[in-house]
């Protein structure tokens, strides 16, 4: 039994990509949450949002490249990411005032905005394809490794092998970061607490004075930048596709679902249970089965579901929690 | 605002119909005269099919306000009825590995029915240990048998089988089939998701739709997945082009009128489609038309627009939600069916949500929401919309793109008028939404 290559194989194949892949959900959760917290309908535009704000940044990365701008080992998406937050977070504002702004003053059920958003998505949808394509697009530079094979095995003398992808640790400083400030941001600042304040009891937030009309733009100033943030994170760790962004509206509903919608706690927590459900069961645990149990050779990959199903396993957790918990792992709300 | 765009609805209301129905065929015979017949009742036929599915879509969400955004699962689902129930069985497949799948199967139903009876029954900590021992026992003895089966279907003649095959029944038996598969994937749906938060049910719709697609991609033992399952025959009464042009009779018919036989082929082939689905739809019309008048229809009606005071009249809300969820799916899956016998073919990876769940919805808007007559003209004229925007993107964008030097950005935006389709998408929905929001033909 070789309990260290096994924990390194693991390491590098579930955790390592699952965390990395978690911390995308969860940004993108995290915007889906907000929306349905204040605004009171799942955003189905959530997806297109995410492709467009990235198609920006990789216009703009392409511009730096152009001019010769780099940001040394980092990938220049990242300096590219804050006039991609802007440019989105100003057409989601721009979207409100035209599209959402008449539905709330109607008082529209939540199903007819779910309906508008579509309208949203397929906008948005049109504007990614005219801005940058539907072709697969690799926009990360920089230093492509923190660690590679060959350092690792200098490093410890192991066989098997550990990489640590530079985007991967990217991508989870970054969300720290930008939860970090969320929750600052909700926790602490006139605005974040009169956001909360509005999301709880809106007529009571109404009759104290708050401005619906600043919460709204400040809430769609966040989902933008939110959007904009895990659509480039996601595209520097894979790459980017619009189509593929769209697919991942399921994963972001479901990890806000599992999460408790309009839970932002659960948002996270429910994008990390999606990704390290996904990750480990389309996985081939072949390698880790042979080093844990000796003298024995599985036949095929040890592969509980093929990675073509990746989807069945966020809807499979999906149903689960609806059959079991609605209101998610932590208490969302219910409407 | 409401009561004076009814007014307006019932002074125009008698003619308005008719009015919308007869531009609708005039767009048509405008395409016939400029762009061939051919291309015309190609138009009309996909259009009639996507106005089936709008039918079912406008069940879901004109008579009960639900949401269904995984039409395309469902669409998916029932073209799979035609593979299944009308193309001839792969000799020797299902000795080789049918008995495998169908044992397979028989251990997951039973494991997933042995551990919901043992969640009912038993209490405490028991429970949760003996339902997931059930459930990965029964997990892994089904791999056991499938994985093995599955290899074994997808070894004989993988080039031109590799699959179950089908029954060898006639086509026209699999429609009936393709609704009754997509009835059977919406009741468990439905099941588990409504009565909950009315959005809950448009994600799990669309992770149905994705996963029913993945399914069809990857089985070949099913469907032969991305490898195509060519040659699915024809319903009934409608010929093939090359049977006609080998027929004298026909010739010579089509030389005494004037028509290139070969052309007359193709357009009898496209007519006796037509005539088939015309058929459906009035069928179609007639019972929706027919549910909606009775009381089961003012129920439902009722249901919709104030859904306490329903429940407080004693309605099973949630019950009367599953059934017409359920009964629109059926339809959706009815049309999947037919667009595979159209087609002759059964591509999974065509299958794509834009084209599928969400422009069906816009159909279904554009038509107005509840109106059946409406979902018709809605499903062909968004049709119609959806194919020339394909075919005026780009010789727009030539104009628009004039001024500019030639170059990659003139280039760029020639490429992008291909995309042009979704935007014209999005500003009907939204333009139709905020200004019309009862459609082009207002529910009476």
């Amino acid at each position: 039994m070789d309990f260290l290559n096994a924990l390194v194989a693991i390491t590098n194949y579930v955790i390592i990509p699952a965390t990395a892949y978690g911390a995308q959900l969860a940004l993108g959760a995290l915007g889906v949450t907000l929306v349905y917290s204040i605004l009171r309908f799942s955003n189905f535009a959530h997806g297109d949002t995410m492709a467009f704000g990235t198609g920006v940044v990789i216009l703009i990365t392409w511009g730096f490249q152009a001019m010769g701008i780099s940001f040394g080992p980092l990938p220049t998406a990242l300096l590219a990411l804050p006039f991609g937050i802007v440019i989105t977070s100003a057409l989601m504002l721009g979207t409100d005032k035209v599209v959402y702004q008449y539905y709330r003053k109607v008082k529209a059920a939540p199903v007819v905005m779910v309906m508008v958003s579509v309208g949203v998505m397929f906008i948005m949808n049109a504007l990614t394809r005219f801005l940058i394509g539907v072709d697969q697009i690799n926009f990360a530079d920089g230093a492509r490794f923190v660690i590679n094979a060959r350092q690792w095995r200098e490093m410890t003398g192991m066989s098997e092998p550990l990489t640590l992808r530079s985007t991967q640790v990217i991508t989870v400083v970054t969300a720290i970061l930008v939860v970090w400030a969320l929750f600052w941001f909700l926790g602490r600042t006139r605005t974040g607490k009169s956001m909360r304040a509005f999301s709880d009891n809106e007529d009571l937030a109404l009759l104290s004075g708050i401005d619906p009309n600043r919460v709204v733009a400040v809430t769609w100033i966040i989902t933008g930048a939110l959007a904009t943030i895990a659509g480039t994170l996601y595209g520097l760790d894979k790459s980017f596709k619009a189509f593929t962004y769209f697919q991942l509206l399921l994963p972001i509903f479901a990890s806000a679902i599992v999460g408790g919608i309009g839970n932002p706690v659960g948002a996270i927590a429910g994008g990390f249970v999606i990704s390290f459900s996904e990750v480990g069961l389309t996985y081939a645990w072949k390698k880790v089965v042979t080093y844990l149990i000796p003298n024995w050779e599985p036949d095929g990959l040890v592969q509980l579901l093929s990675t073509d199903y990746k989807y069945a396993v966020s809807f499979t957790i999906l149903i689960l929690v609806l059959i079991f918990k609605p209101t998610g792992l932590f208490k969302g709300k219910i409407v | 605002m409401s009561t004076a765009r009814q007014a307006d609805a019932a002074a125009g209301g008698r003619l308005r119909a008719p009015l919308f129905f007869a531009l609708m065929a005039g767009l048509i015979v405008l395409e016939g005269m400029t762009s061939g017949w051919n291309s015309a009742l190609g138009i009309l036929n996909m259009g009639l099919l996507s106005a089936i599915m709008a039918l079912g879509v406008n069940m879901q969400w004109g008579y009960a306000g639900l949401f269904n955004a995984g039409a395309m699962g469902f669409v998916a689902l029932g073209g799979l009825a035609p593979v299944l129930i009308s193309m001839p069985p792969t000799p020797g497949a299902f000795k080789a590995g049918g008995f495998g799948i169908l044992a397979a199967f028989a251990v997951a139903a039973i494991a997933v029915i042995g551990a919901v009876w043992l969640y009912r029954t038993l209490r405490g900590k028991l429970r949760g240990l003996a339902v997931a021992a059930v459930l990965i026992v029964g997990f892994f003895t089904f791999r056991w048998l499938f994985d093995p089966a599955v290899d074994a279907i997808e070894a004989i003649n993988p080039s031109a089988a590799g699959n179950l095959g089908g029954l060898g029944l006639p086509t026209l038996v699999s429609w009936p089939v393709g609704a009754l598969l997509a009835a059977g994937a919406a009741w468990l749906v439905g099941k588990i998701a409504l009565g909950l938060r009315s959005d809950y049910l448009a994600i799990a719709t669309l992770g149905i739709a994705e996963i029913v697609v993945a399914v069809l991609k990857n089985e070949q033992w099913l469907d032969r997945g991305v490898l195509n399952v060519n040659g699915i025959p024809r319903p009934w009464p409608v010929p093939y082009e090359i049977d006609l042009q080998n027929s004298h009779a026909f010739v010579t018919k089509m030389q005494a009128w004037g028509i290139d036989p070969t052309l007359g082929s193709t357009i009898t082939v496209k007519l006796a489609f037509l005539l088939l689905f015309v058929i459906v739809i009035f069928a179609l019309i007639w019972l929706t038309e027919m549910s909606l008048r009775s009381p089961w229809g003012r129920m439902m009606r009722a249901i919709r627009d104030n859904e306490v005071s329903a429940a407080a009249m004693g309605k099973n809300v949630t019950r009367r939600h599953l059934q017409i969820f359920v009964l629109g799916s059926a339809v959706i899956g009815l049309a999947g069916a037919m667009m595979i016998s159209l087609d002759g073919q059964m591509t999974p990876s065509s299958y794509n949500p834009l084209r599928y769940t969400f422009i069906v919805l816009v159909m279904v808007i554009v038509g107005g929401s509840g109106s059946n007559w409406g979902s018709i003209l809605g499903g062909v004229l968004i049709w119609y919309v959806w194919v020339k925007a394909g075919d005026w993107g780009p010789d727009m964008m030539a104009i628009l793109a004039s001024p500019f030097p030639a170059g990659p950005f003139k280039e760029h935006m020639i490429d992008s008028a291909a995309h042009m389709r979704m935007l014209v998408m999005g500003i009907i929905l939204l333009g139709v939404l905020r200004f019309s929001p009862r459609g082009l033909l207002p529910e009476k």
